[in-house]
């Protein structure tokens, strides 16, 4: 795959690799997703806003530079503004990957961070040296103006060009509650949602404050997903059920929508209304008990996000699917192209998967057309 | 029965906007102070919008329950950082007001006598800034709808969108493009269930008048407070989640 360094949420090739619950890939225009719907699923979304979580400062009492990145809070409440987990680099800042970026000064609980007009305190480590429970000090209103103002969005060395707030708030972006963008929904136009309704589909959206997809380190990437706040509103509780009652298919766009839903239903059994912290981890192991399919990126094998498409379809499907990707030059990260993954009709018998990728009538406008 | 059906108006917006989250830009003077004063008797949750901090915080001071942004919409900059601190501060949004206005050249002028610069000013705060503004904050006025709400972007016009005033051409044309840009939303945001109207308030007492004619009779203006009655009063049914009508 190659990386997508422009931060343009929908370019007009970008493509969608298709696998349906028989295990048969096939790629298309993204823009023709609505095509893959039937009459009577529904489409739940993230609407939660990005944050500009990335704020530049100093570490007061070595007087260092540094980068705090908000990584985590407890609530998608909008008044619980002062409490985050926070990753914190040294001097520098996203042009340099992650991986190579310095280490913060010692962090110890008390010290203070001068974050621009921000002022934060640390609470604790949180089992890492650059890992840390953050509290910004005054009143809730000077908080939200100082992220507003002075933050940036989280970003990496994949795009070279700063980023607005706008390049990372997906079209139904409302709460700002996502420490970076909960990406798979940059494909979701208005058109595309006017299309999705004059098919008969259902489209609701939950707010999941999406976490730090990196850390630059190993060990504190293996923790990830971090602990993620949600909230189902009434509305759309209402419809999931509705749907699941007449057989229509619940179809997520993005991990953070599948990671919220099958939470809520191993807590509560069914879809409601509720607010939750998401701690489960979406993979192989887990029985998918709401969502049918998910609209997500074109991830790196490793990375939490890749690895819960693996509650979708058998190690094989999904190993088929990363060589075409990687063999038809999909572009990867949050400005990349899609998959398209439904759940398996018999995730434990290991079919060997069929691959008849259609010649595409709009074949001129990808990078390079599949066959196979 | 007038009687009795004005009191029933009252009362409904004495309940009406009960909780409901309004955005107002322009909100320290004029018409838009009048809104934000009002809608917050009426129990509403409002975050204003204006260029000038002393006077953000001066309001916020006798309002205390009201949440003050400073912020230009006529800044392409400016704009996500208001969008955030009105959805932060309020959770959502239910209403958004469109009020701030530039007059374009100060003293008016013929249009050819007015120059380039004058006439992006009043574009970019009466058109560009509105549009920017409702576009940052759809993704919530839709969840608002998809929740059982009602929402509703007012953007605030003239006379001179519709009528060819000699000397009034930056406003004029920017108001009308307003105008228009407020009816194309409206039809094209009805299947999300957002509402978007354009209102007239007619010429008021208020220091954009003022700067535009500094020898009106200001006794023969209207308030501001009469104008934002009468939107309020307007727009109360608007917002009011439908109910089921019993026989």
């Amino acid at each position: 795959m190659i990386s997508a360094s422009v931060p343009l949420q929908r370019p007009a090739g970008a493509r969608l690799l298709v696998v349906d619950s028989g295990g048969r890939i096939r790629d298309m225009l993204r823009s023709s997703f609505p095509t893959l719907l039937r009459f009577g699923d529904i489409v739940v979304a993230n609407d939660a806003a990005t944050l500009p979580a990335s704020i530049l400062g100093v570490h007061q009492r070595t007087g260092r530079s540094i980068e705090v990145r908000l990584a985590g809070s407890e609530s998608v409440f909008h008044e619980d503004i002062r409490q985050f987990s926070a990753v914190v680099f040294g001097e520098g800042n996203y042009r340099t990957p992650t991986e190579r970026r310095p280490s913060p000064p010692e962090l110890r609980p008390g010290d203070t961070l001068q974050l621009g007009p921000l002022t934060a305190t640390v609470l604790q480590l949180l089992g890492h040296p650059r890992f840390v429970m953050i509290r910004f000090e005054g009143p809730s209103a000077s908080i939200w103006e100082g992220l507003a103002r002075y933050g940036h969005p989280i970003q990496y060395a994949h795009t070279p060009t700063p980023l607005a707030v706008w390049d990372t708030w997906t079209p139904i972006a409302g709460p700002p509650v996502a420490f970076e963008p909960p990406s798979a929904g940059f494909a979701l136009d208005w058109r595309t949602l006017d299309a999705i309704g004059r098919r008969g589909v259902h489209f609701v959206t939950i707010t999941h404050a999406a976490g730090t997809s990196s850390t630059g380190d190993a060990e504190l990437d293996a923790r990830l997903p971090f602990d993620e706040p949600y909230q189902i509103p009434e509305a759309t509780a209402q419809s999931i059920r509705s749907v699941q009652a007449t057989g229509g298919r619940l179809i997520a766009i993005g991990t953070t929508v599948v990671r919220a839903l099958e939470h809520a239903a191993s807590v509560h059994g069914t879809i409601r209304e509720t607010t939750g912290l998401a701690t489960n981890k979406v993979g192989a192991a887990m029985e998918l008990r709401v969502v049918d399919a998910i609209v997500s990126g074109t991830h790196e094998t490793g990375t939490s996000h890749h690895q819960l498409l693996s509650a979708f379809v058998d190690r094989r499907t999904l190993a088929k699917m990363d060589e075409i990707l990687h063999q038809h030059c999909y572009r990867t990260h949050e400005f990349g192209d899609s998959v398209f993954v439904e759940k398996s009709r018999d995730r434990a018998a290991w079919m060997e998967p069929v691959v008849f990728v259609t010649g595409h009538r709009d074949a001129e406008v990808l990078t390079k057309a599949i066959s196979v | 029965m007038a009687i009795e059906s004005m009191e029933t108006n009252k009362g409904r917006e004495l309940t009406a906007w009960k909780g409901i989250r309004v955005a107002v830009t322009g909100g320290t003077s004029g018409l838009g102070l009048a809104l934000v004063r009002m809608l917050l008797d009426r129990g509403a949750r409002v975050a204003f919008i204006a260029r000038n901090r002393d006077r953000v915080e001066r309001l916020v001071r006798e309002r205390t329950h009201t949440r003050g942004i400073t912020g230009d919409v006529s800044q392409e900059g400016d704009i996500y950082s208001i969008a955030i601190q009105i959805l932060g501060t309020l959770g959502g949004l239910d209403v958004l007001i469109n009020n701030a206005s530039s007059l374009g050249p100060v003293p008016l002028a013929p249009l050819a006598d007015t120059n380039c610069e004058d006439f992006e000013l009043a574009l970019q705060t009466n058109v560009l800034g509105p549009f920017r503004l409702t576009k940052a904050l759809l993704g919530a006025l839709a969840a608002s709808a998809r929740e059982g709400g009602r929402p509703l972007v007012v953007n605030i016009c003239s006379d001179a969108a519709v009528s060819a005033y000699p000397n009034w051409g930056a406003y004029g044309a920017s108001k009308a493009a307003l105008h228009h840009m407020s009816g194309i939303w409206n039809a094209e945001l009805a299947s999300q269930g957002i509402q978007v109207i354009s209102w007239d308030p007619g010429d008021m007492d208020t220091p954009l008048h003022a700067a535009a004619v500094p020898d009106a009779d200001s006794s023969a203006l209207k308030r501001p407070e009469d104008a934002a009655r009468e939107l309020i009063s307007k727009i109360t049914d608007l917002v009011s989640p439908v109910t089921e009508v019993t026989q």
